[in-house]
């Protein structure tokens, strides 16, 4: 079973706690987000499940393999792309994938089928010295290397960060296609519509997981009305708003603000006319479907 | 008034043209956002707007100066940040306020000052003498865009301030880049967040080397019948020719 099993893991550095008592399981062949803020302990995850560093407490395993006693194996099944650029820069593209295959004893010619369409984007650069290569282009080499050895799980820290939205579907898209041949997949992302194209996404924050579930569901648990509100004047629009005695929450949500009330914040038919009397005649206030990143924001509020 | 003005601004390297004839205008207090895809041009048209490379043809005014012949006068009148270089962080956070505010020309009484008020304004006063390698990504990203405008430039330029940040504290970034607005200062940033050239009064989007489209998000998503910047930034993108 190409599933990860994590079971009570902790891990401190010195006295900050990294990860604390975390419980999770991700099945074979799942599209897995981890969604979180800066030090929320996704790249500690990472690091103790390619065995690159122990846990303090508790156990886990990758494709049957124990995170301690199993590390030599696991590092032939699995695929690591680190959220910081690690290939050698002074390598070509092709001399980067040469070395990989050769550490794993493989040959390029031999996955050439797993990796082609990432691959082909790259081929024309395939001289270029890996350090002088654009973001994009780091990013699809990085993974071309990850998948080398045709791993069963493959790890992805915040591999689109930096990238643009075109690449980045292209990624994603790409990230699809491998699922169907039974990868298992393990990605951060700090994009929360990147995080609604995977099976199941968990939300955690200091080391702990807030919530765990489908998109679909992360969505549902957003139990309050939500409404967009938009004017001419936006900025100011957001101060008024949040200085609204009903107010619950609001934030700026592209084009419009979404705003919660308070239980007893009134209806929509008083906060209609305080926006008049603050001078936007113009508002605009309708319901609207929470999404992923509405119940992040809200979870985050919740937690501090 | 405009603060950036660019006429056929071109920069090629060899027989590749990286920027092509761009010419657009940017107001006083206005946030601009200048998007496009990776490997469309977006840093070399930057690093010219900011004094740091010379044009092949075509012609700028920064904050009133002139891209070829007054790179320094731009340098003072601008700031900088970017999500890939901003502060030191193995300098503590009251060294790296020194420091930056030395470089733009600031005086030890007003630098003091400056030092009390930008920390209180970001309610870090206790994190004074935390080296900036130990604070949150979210702060250090605060701290570096307060640092930019400390000496309260005509300009300042964020290349993807943003990137790789939550959403919690991209939003509370993006106040202050609001708060900038209000106190006049020009904001011209990029990002890779779509959401977010929807805050700007107006984007443009680059497409191998050229300016495609350049308007209010409003009217950008009207002209091109697209619900979001995301499809209209989609669909231009895509008409790519050249790689990255």
């Amino acid at each position: 079973m190409n599933d990860i099993r994590i079971r009570n893991i902790s891990k401190k550095y010195g006295d900050i706690p990294a990860l604390d008592n975390l419980t999770m399981t991700i099945r074979e062949a799942e599209l897995f987000g981890l969604i979180g803020p800066d030090g929320a302990g996704k790249t500690t995850l990472f690091r103790i499940l390619t065995t690159l560093i122990l846990p303090d407490a508790g156990e886990a395993s990758v494709c049957g393999l124990d995170i301690v006693r199993d590390l030599k194996e696991i590092r032939k099944r699995v695929g690591y792309m680190p959220g910081r650029f690690s290939l050698y820069q002074d390598l070509s593209v092709e001399e980067n994938l040469t070395f990989f295959s050769t550490v794993f004893n493989t040959t390029l010619e031999k996955n050439e089928d797993l990796i082609h369409d990432i691959y082909v984007q790259i081929e024309p650069f395939k001289k270029r010295k890996a350090g002088k290569l654009s973001g994009g282009m780091k990013q699809k080499l990085a993974l071309c290397c990850a998948l080398i050895h045709r791993p069963d799980a493959l790890f992805l820290d915040e591999p689109t960060t930096g990238v643009d939205p075109v690449s980045r579907v292209e990624f994603w898209d790409m990230l699809d296609r491998l699922k169907k041949q039974g990868i298992t997949i393990l990605v951060s992302t700090p994009y929360m519509d990147e995080a609604s194209r995977c099976d199941r996404i968990a939300l955690i924050r200091s080391g702990k997981c807030l919530s765990i579930d489908t998109p679909e569901a992360i969505r549902k648990a957003f139990d309050k009305p939500l409404y967009a509100v938009r004017s001419a004047a936006m900025y100011p629009l957001l101060g008024d708003l949040r200085a609204y005695a009903g107010t619950y929450s609001c934030y700026a949500f592209g084009d419009s603000h979404h705003l919660t009330l308070k239980p007893d914040g009134g209806d929509i038919l008083r906060l209609r006319q305080y926006l008049k009397e603050k001078g936007y005649p113009d508002a605009v206030i309708e319901p609207v479907g929470p999404s992923v990143e509405d119940r992040f924001m809200d979870l985050e509020m919740e937690a501090l | 008034m405009n603060v950036i003005e660019t006429d056929r601004l071109t920069k090629r390297f060899g027989t590749f043209t990286a920027v092509d004839r761009i010419s657009f205008e940017v107001k006083e207090g206005e946030i601009f956002g200048f998007l496009g895809a990776n490997g469309a041009g977006k840093t070399t048209a930057m690093r010219m707007l900011c004094g740091l490379s010379t044009p092949t043809s075509g012609s700028a005014r920064i904050a009133g100066f002139d891209v070829y012949k007054q790179t320094e006068q731009i340098k003072r009148n601008i700031g900088y940040m970017s999500q890939k270089f901003s502060l030191y962080g193995n300098l503590k956070v009251w060294e790296n306020i020194r420091l930056f505010g030395g470089i733009y020309g600031l005086s030890s009484r007003r630098l003091s000052d400056k030092t009390d008020e930008l920390l209180h304004t970001l309610g870090m006063e206790s994190e004074r003498n935390t080296f900036v390698d130990a604070l949150p990504l979210g702060w250090k990203q605060k701290l570096a865009f307060s640092v930019a405008i400390i000496h309260e430039p005509k300009i300042v330029f964020l290349d993807e301030p943003t990137g790789g940040v939550d959403p919690v504290t991209r939003r509370q970034f993006w106040e202050l880049i609001y708060e900038a607005s209000t106190r006049n200062i020009t904001v011209f940033v990029t990002t890779h967040y779509m959401d977010e050239a929807e805050y700007c009064h107006r984007v443009s989007i680059m497409v191998d080397g050229r300016i495609d489209a350049l308007d209010k998000p409003a009217a950008l998503k009207a002209t091109h019948r697209a619900g979001t910047i995301n499809e209209v930034f989609q669909a231009l993108a895509r008409k790519a020719k050249r790689g990255e």
